[in-house]
């Protein structure tokens, strides 16, 4: 079971967190300026990688905050976490 | 009476007691310290089991956890029963009932055995390639005889009687093992002032101290240094120790499973004591010091009763006081067979021989072994071994040339060197090297949080592997306190052993190399020649390893074998994955207290008490318990719905609709919030209105819906489907939190606040009227979709005047704890109306009567608002909602979309079966849609259902076909609204 640092409330077992999917990929401002293609992608696509991953966490049976994260999808390790609207340390 | 076989002194057990116990009906006795294999050797029983698929007599292979061939039964009650419990780990105590496995009529004389004589019909994978025809054969006729054959233990019929614990703790430095190394690093963490757990899956402390000679090689005496350390250990007020306690599994960021068997080895325990308890370890540091386990050696008969591994023997003869055999041969390809050979020599065993596969034995244990004047042969293999329930003799070859030599004996001890227990290491996704010198994989390093010491890295003799376990004792302390002073380095290295792998059987002949799943060389040789490659389609083909020992004797005799096949280094052939659990765990710790009642959390409503005492029918729906239907005397299901029905229509019904789940949206910025959350339009809804709202995902597709009332400028009272609440709230948060955490808006889940009892029909307003203090319900001053807030018999109320019915209705919301009186006194003040309360059928009825769509039965994730006839909700000129740009996709707009219609039957008699495919007469292969919800209407007298149809609604009046298991049902496409299409009741 995976520690996971919540910034707001530090490390907490996995079992108190969801997972919530990649970070960083912002609700477009408009979109209806987008076409059919651009918000497919906004929609379903999603980096994947073999490394390190920013994503979003909630700390759903504690603060019930979402926060960011950084993890290494190889070694399951996490680098750090950050709350939304901060830039990653 | 003592065994015969017991030595006069020394060993672990209490001679001054006897235990007696029983195994295969028989009573055998033995003292306390004895496991139910050193007890019944003591008394010259090897033969403790037959083989998986040849029914092969097998007896004693080891002494612990690794034990392949001795499992046995153990309880003498069903629900007390445990089958493949490895006898080197059972504790004898005065109640022990054992029993052997997979035998017929008897353990000597097993008609299984005729499997052995047709071995040739059961190659590798003989399951994919023997019984494919005929086609039926398999589940009938195959599978039935194989699992009656083939098979480890019985399980139990009966529901397990015990009780099982489970706790979670912390710890500084969890140490795995307490062996010499374990030992040593539990007393130097703790002694660095780490909070220290220190657990061992044997009864004892010691590990292989209690095993080996009194002295070490440093002239170290290994049970004074044993007692001195557990005596400062428990002397610490910062160690947990835990014997009889097996770390099972290493999971991420060291958590660590342990499995405590708490009452197994006593005759009578406490009734309040758990019989085994979960601990789930966090540790800030973990130390590996599970020790090695030692290669049987690979030659033709080397799983007869009586052939055993070299270092059992030992553990045997020192811990137990128990002589395996009087006449021995050893088969070795390691130096560690001279030490057990010169222990056994000592204690007055005759040697017959040592064969030795290697081309010279020259260290310094074969040296006194050589001085010693035991008979010692090099470049020697057993070619084969003699006898039938127990060994009689082996014959003896010289390599490369044909001298042969048979050799009496009554135990054939066997070393092939030893393999370090990296299971956990691995688990811990540490990676793993091959060590040429001593034939094992080892592990590469420590993780930073996890470190390995002593033999689990290859480190064997004992001096070395105190200071070993104490370096990595004093390095994980100091990690665990980053402040403190310069942080330890571990100094040791490891050492050369000069193991030479059984890389090739020295013969053709049948030579077992997995024990517990029968596999053989033949098996290895034949998948490599079939061209299996890879190691982990190797071990499924031919299930080597993937028995409950996982392989804990047999992994690296079989890769060794499959690297020579193929011409490949070991490490190039690389290993199977090492998974949890290390040993088998029962059924029982892993569920804990949660069985029964608590296997799942039950959700009642605060009306389920009356519920019950009016012999409600409930079911299920997510945790929540509903009533379905309030059956009266001897009324089947059926006559109940349509009775509950026949109320609302004509009178009223009463409806616990409590476990609706509720959100409260409060804030300024509320109406803007949910304005695009949902498809409607929320900031135009006036204080005292409520409105359905529909909730779609970013994808278009209808995800939720509720009603949502206006109770101020800023505070919405915000329904959810009963299954929905969590997901749309965590959806809400999610926007709020993190697209738009400019909004001021605060949201509150208040499903378990409010009771909401739900009365409709045309007497509805009649009933609730005389109770509510402060509203007007006058349907000019309260019409339908109103809200409002005053009081009802004194408590706080919340009505909407909503209705899922059709009918007039009216949702009292009231808080929880009232919700129960609120509903007693509606119902007595109802009944002169013939008020009826109805469950959750009735309520799908009349609610399929009037087309309104259940999420989840009618949608399933694809469908838009349009397909479910909710186009009207949308909000008109809202620039943005949840969804809609995903609507304005030219696919969301197909015209041969599914679409929620009704469907009625020509005969009305006949109710379709949800899920019910749909089909036209001129394609009766090609699915058009399927039937979502299907009831018989007592309002209409007839059947109806409501399906999602490719098309729908421009199929009106068309004739389709609804293909079912009885027959194909002709069906008419109607308006999916059956009753009351103008509203006229509803807003009555
Ligand atoms: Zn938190």
């Amino acid at each position: 079971m995976l520690l996971i640092p919540c910034p707001y409330c530090g490390p907490r077992p996995e079992l108190e967190f969801t997972y919530a999917g990649e970070a960083n990929i912002s609700r477009p401002a408009e979109p209806e300026s987008l076409s059919d293609e651009q918000w497919a992608a906004y929609l379903y696509q999603r980096t994947n990688p073999r490394g390190m991953h920013a994503e979003r966490w909630r700390h759903v049976h504690g603060c019930g905050r979402y926060f960011n994260a950084s993890r290494d999808t190889l070694s399951d390790q996490f680098q750090f976490s950050w709350k939304p609207g901060e830039s990653p340390p | 009476m003592t065994g015969p076989f017991r030595t006069e002194i020394g060993g672990r057990i209490d001679r001054t007691r006897r235990i007696d116990f029983r195994f295969d009906g028989r009573l055998y006795s033995g003292h306390p310290g004895d496991n139910l294999a050193s007890a019944l050797l003591s008394h010259g029983v090897h033969l403790l089991g037959r083989s998986f698929k040849y029914h092969r007599p097998r007896g004693v292979l080891g002494a612990g956890s690794e034990e392949p061939n001795a499992l046995v039964r153990v309880g003498s009650y069903e629900s007390r029963a445990t089958p493949n419990l490895r006898a080197t780990q059972v504790e004898i105590h005065d109640l022990l009932v054992a029993e052997s496995q997979n035998r017929y009529p008897s353990l000597s004389f097993d008609v299984g055995a005729i499997n052995d004589v047709l071995s040739p019909l059961f190659p590798a994978g003989f399951y994919y390639k023997t019984f494919m025809w005929p086609a039926w054969g398999w589940r009938r006729l195959y599978e039935p005889i194989i699992r009656r054959m083939a098979g480890l233990g019985r399980a139990p019929t009966a529901p397990d009687a015990d009780i099982y614990a489970q706790r979670y703790v912390h710890c500084d430095v969890l140490v795995v093992g307490a062996g010499p190394a374990g030992l040593a690093a539990a007393r130097a963490a703790a002694q660095g002032g780490a909070r220290v757990l220190l657990c061992d899956e044997q009864s004892e402390f010691g590990g292989s101290l209690l095993s080996e000679p009194d002295t070490t090689e440093a002239g170290r005496n290994r049970l004074a240094w044993r007692a001195a350390t557990l005596a400062t250990l428990a002397a610490s007020d910062n160690v947990t120790l835990l014997t009889r306690s097996t770390a099972f599994g290493v999971f991420a960021d060291n958590f660590v499973a342990l499995v405590e068997r708490v009452t197994d080895h006593l005759a009578n325990p406490e009734p309040a004591l758990p019989r085994e308890r979960l601990w789930q370890v966090r540790a800030r540091q973990v130390v590996l010091a599970t020790g090695a386990i030692e290669r049987p050696m690979v030659f033709a008969g080397n799983d007869r009763p009586g052939v055993m591994l070299a270092g059992a023997a030992r553990t045997y003869l020192h811990r137990y006081g128990v002589r395996t055999g009087r006449r021995i041969v050893l088969a070795t390809s390691a130096d560690s067979a001279y030490g057990v050979a010169m222990d056994l020599h000592r204690a007055g065993l005759t040697i017959a021989a040592i064969a030795d596969v290697r081309n010279e034995a020259s260290g310094p244990l074969a040296a006194a072994a050589r001085a010693a004047g035991l008979p010692l042969r090099t470049s020697t293999h057993i070619a084969a071994t003699h006898g039938r329930l127990r060994i009689r003799g082996a014959t003896l070859a010289r390599n490369g040339t044909g001298a042969r030599e048979k050799v009496a004996c009554d135990l054939l001890l066997m070393s092939g060197g030893y393999t370090p227990t990296v299971h956990l290491y691995s688990q811990a996704r540490g990676t793993l090297r091959f060590d040429e010198s001593l034939g094992a994989f080892l592990p590469g390093g420590d993780t930073g949080i996890l470190q390995v010491a002593g033999a689990c890295r290859g480190i064997f003799a004992t001096d070395v592997a105190i200071a070993d376990g104490a370096e990595a004792g004093t390095v994980a302390a100091a990690r665990t306190d980053p402040g403190g002073a310069p942080q330890p380095v571990r100094t040791i290295s490891v050492p050369d052993s000069g193991a030479l792998l059984a890389r090739e059987a020295p013969c053709d002949r049948r030579a077992f190399v997995d024990f517990q799943n029968d596999v053989t060389t033949k098996d290895l040789r034949l998948a490599v020649r079939e061209g299996f490659v890879s190691v982990e389609h190797v071990k499924r083909y031919t299930t080597a390893g993937m028995a409950t020992d996982q392989g804990k004797t047999s992994n690296i005799n079989a890769l060794a074998l499959v690297a020579n096949e193929r011409r490949m280094d070991m490490a190039a052939v690389g290993l199977t994955t090492f998974r949890m659990p290390y040993t088998p765990v029962t059924f029982g710790t892993l569920a804990g207290a949660a069985r029964g009642n608590l296997f799942d959390p039950i959700r009642q409503t605060p009306i389920h008490a009356w519920a019950e005492d009016r012999g409600a029918v409930f079911e299920d729906v997510g945790m929540w318990k509903r009533a379905r239907y309030f059956p009266a005397a001897r009324e089947t299901m059926a006559q109940a719905v349509a009775r509950e029905c026949r109320a609302v229509r004509t009178g009223a019904g009463l409806f616990d609709a409590s476990t609706l789940g509720k959100i409260e949206v409060v804030g300024p910025d509320a109406a803007i919030f949910l304005e695009r959350m949902y498809v409607n339009n929320f900031r135009k809804l006036a204080v005292g209105r409520a409105r359905y709202g529909l909730m779609l995902g970013e994808d278009g597709f209808v995800l939720d819906d509720g009603v949502i009332g206006r109770l101020a400028p800023d505070r919405f009272h915000v329904t959810t489907t009963t299954g929905g609440a969590p997901r749309v709230l965590a959806m809400m948060e999610d926007y709020l939190q993190t697209e738009w955490p400019d909004l001021r808006v605060w949201l509150t889940s208040t499903t378990e606040e409010w009771a909401v009892v739900s009365i409709q029909g045309p007497r509805a307003r009649d009933i609730i009227a005389p109770f509510v203090i402060g509203i007007d319900l006058a349907p000019q001053a309260f019409p339908h979709m109103a809200v409002a807030e005053g009081t009802i018999l004194g408590v706080n109320l919340r009505i909407f005047r909503v209705s899922f019915t059709g009918e007039c209705g009216f949702e009292i919301n009231v808080p929880a704890d009232y919700g129960s009186d609120v509903w007693h006194a509606i119902m007595q003040q109802g009944t002169v109306f013939g008020l009826t309360p109805y469950g959750t059928e009735a309520m799908h009825v009349l609610r399929a009567e009037k087309g309104y769509i259940i999420v989840g039965q009618e949608s399933d994730g694809t469908a838009t608002p349009d397909d479910l006839g909710l186009g009207w909700a949308i909000g008109r000129g809202k620039s943005d909602f949840v969804g809609k740009r995903s609507l304005a996709r030219a696919a969301m707009r197909d015209p041969s979309r599914k679409q929620l219609v009704g469907l009625l039957t020509s005969n009305g008699e006949t109710v379709l079966q949800e899920g019910a495919q749909i089909v036209t007469a001129a394609n009766g292969n090609a699915s058009i849609g399927h039937v979502t919800s299907a009831y018989f209407s007592t309002t209409l007298g007839r059947s109806m259902a409501l399906a999602m149809i490719s098309g729908g609604k421009a199929r009106m009046g068309e004739k389709l076909l609804a293909p079912m298991l009885d027959r194909t049902h002709e069906v008419t496409v109607a308006p999916a609204m059956f009753y009351d299409p103008k509203g006229e009741r509803l807003y009555g």
